[in-house]
């Protein structure tokens, strides 16, 4: 069988994925820069351990409990914060995750500064895979709708979107919503696996970490947001043999991806299928149809 | 159809609108003329609500929309081709269409009008799967146009279509616009080309500094000395 490390690096790919694809929803698909993601994992994973320690509810609902609370914030939070837009939007986030990390070191039902501890162990490979897999049919079926049309229309051109009858400040507090509902969840399943919660788990660092999944992976992309997730989560525990460097390597790869694949790892694969690895220079240099494809 | 009386906009401190009232009846298509800054855009961007009036009303069949987000505005019958055309560059040109018709739910009828837009628009067609982005200037506005098309507008707000393109193909615009409204839809059109709006138009108002310093029919303004002077290069 899987070793206990192993098994933990997997959980913790599982759970990356959660969070990056949720993400991905907000910043790649709907254009809005939000650095306080993991603000709304902290909501979920405080919520979801508040419910199973104090309300012995079953597993399942501990965790969609998490997932709705963070989602409230995300709706609260996001009508109006949304209303920035690029950079102010960003440092609205940041500040966001900062008032609910040092919310959570104060309060008392949070344990405060000591952190929640005595989760019990809910937490499985199983569990991860089954909602992660929940996440991507959801977040697959969202982006195929109207819904999902509007996203894209806002992140290419708001006021165009404006004009074409969407209601952009919904639809982005929709997404935004949306996007920290699966935050929740992955909080959830995140406390019930480390069985120890503190708000600085949960602080700026992570978040960012979590930013650089997707855009590492490849911004507008699932496979992409997947593939970031495996990445940033697994490169540190590979580089665990060079000890003291491997953050610095870690920090060397992310600076050599940028300036190799600015467009991230899969590309930026819009609705049209274009983008990913077809729309790379590497692939249009070996079959010369760079041509073709501008349509010329 | 749309009635605009005293309309002020400002831009801060800066009064860009100066109390102007026009009105476009329904069937015809009335152009707004004058030079850079003449607040041409501004009047587009508040009849559509992108932006808000400080005083006057805008009445559109009889209802004032002034304060009335730009979407609801969208469901009420007005469509906009803003300046710079702003197709969506990286979606298709179907998607483009698509988004179009998003206030719409009668999906028989969509697919109907988008073979409208192909009819109307030839050049567009073939070009389903082409990112919208690389089109030509020309191709562009003109899928600015359908799309706007799309979501079946009563009235077609119309700024600066023949902007940065050669004259044969602003000659194909304009003779699409007056396919347009020959088929039924209002324009209510913003142009620097004054020549080929007042040819096109039934009625054309003269923009200057804000405030509106004529009024006529198009071919009547066409024979104006001063509008001849200054906006026709005679």
């Amino acid at each position: 069988m899987i070793s206990a490390y192993y098994l933990q690096v997997m959980i913790l790919v599982g759970i990356n994925i959660i969070m990056a694809t949720s993400l991905n929803l907000v910043v790649g698909y709907t254009g809005q820069l939000s650095i306080g993601h993991a603000a709304f994992m902290s909501i979920g994973a405080y919520t979801a351990a508040l419910v199973t320690l104090n309300l012995g509810l079953p597993f399942a609902l501990s965790l969609l409990a998490g997932a709705f609370v963070a989602m409230l914030f995300g709706i609260l939070i996001g009508m109006p914060t949304l209303k920035l837009k690029g950079d102010y939007l960003a440092i609205a986030t940041l500040g966001f995750g900062e008032i609910v990390r040092i919310v959570f070191l104060n309060l008392k039902i949070t344990g405060g500064a000591v952190g929640l501890r005595g989760i019990p162990k809910e937490t499985t490979l199983l569990w991860v895979i089954v909602a992660a897999i929940f996440t991507l049919f959801i977040l697959k079926r969202v982006l195929k709708s109207r819904v999902g049309r509007a996203f894209i229309a806002i992140r290419e051109d708001e006021t165009a979107a404006e004009t074409m009858g969407i209601n952009s400040t919904y639809y982005k507090v929709l997404s935004f919503g949306v996007g920290a509902f699966f935050a929740g969840l992955g909080g959830g399943l995140f406390a019930h696996y480390f069985r120890y919660i503190h708000p600085n788990s949960f602080g700026f660092m992570r978040s960012i970490e979590q930013l650089c999944m997707v855009v590492l992976g490849g911004l507008g992309n699932m496979t992409g947001a997947i593939i970031g997730a495996l990445l940033v989560t697994s490169i540190p525990e590979l580089l665990r043999a060079s000890a003291e460097y491997r953050l610095v390597f870690y920090g060397a790869i992310l600076i050599i991806m940028m300036r190799v694949r600015p467009q991230g790892i899969w590309g930026e694969k819009v609705v049209a299928g274009r983008g990913g690895w077809r729309d790379s220079k590497l692939f249009k240099r070996w079959t010369n149809n760079d041509r073709k494809l501008k349509g010329l | 159809m749309l009635e605009i009386t005293n309309l002020s906009t400002f831009y801060g401190n800066i009064q860009a609108l100066h109390e102007i009232s026009l009105s476009v009846k329904e069937k015809k298509i009335v152009c707004l003329i004058g030079s850079n800054g003449a607040g041409k855009t501004t009047t587009l961007n508040t009849v559509s609500g992108l932006l808000n009036p400080a005083s006057g009303t805008i009445s559109f069949a009889g209802k004032n929309i002034v304060g009335t987000a730009p979407h609801a505005i969208v469901s009420m019958g007005i469509s906009q081709v803003p300046e710079g055309r702003r197709v969506f560059p990286r979606l298709t040109v179907q998607e483009n269409l698509d988004l179009g018709a998003f206030i719409r739910k009668d999906r028989s009828a969509v697919k109907e009008d988008i073979r409208y837009v192909y009819d109307t628009f030839p050049q567009l067609k073939g070009r389903e799967k082409q990112p919208a982005g690389t089109l030509s200037g020309g191709e562009q506005q003109m899928l600015a146009m359908g799309r706007a098309m799309m979501s079946r507008p009563k009235l077609l707000l119309l700024d600066e279509p023949s902007m940065g393109l050669a004259p044969m193909v602003v000659k194909e615009i304009f003779r699409i616009i007056d396919e347009i409204n020959n088929d039924g839809t209002t324009i209510l059109l913003v142009e620097q080309n004054a020549q080929m709006a007042l040819k096109t138009s039934h009625r054309g108002y003269v923009l200057e500094s804000g405030r509106i310093v004529l009024e006529d029919e198009a071919s009547a303004l066409l024979e104006n000395d001063e509008v001849r002077k200054s906006y026709l290069g005679e």
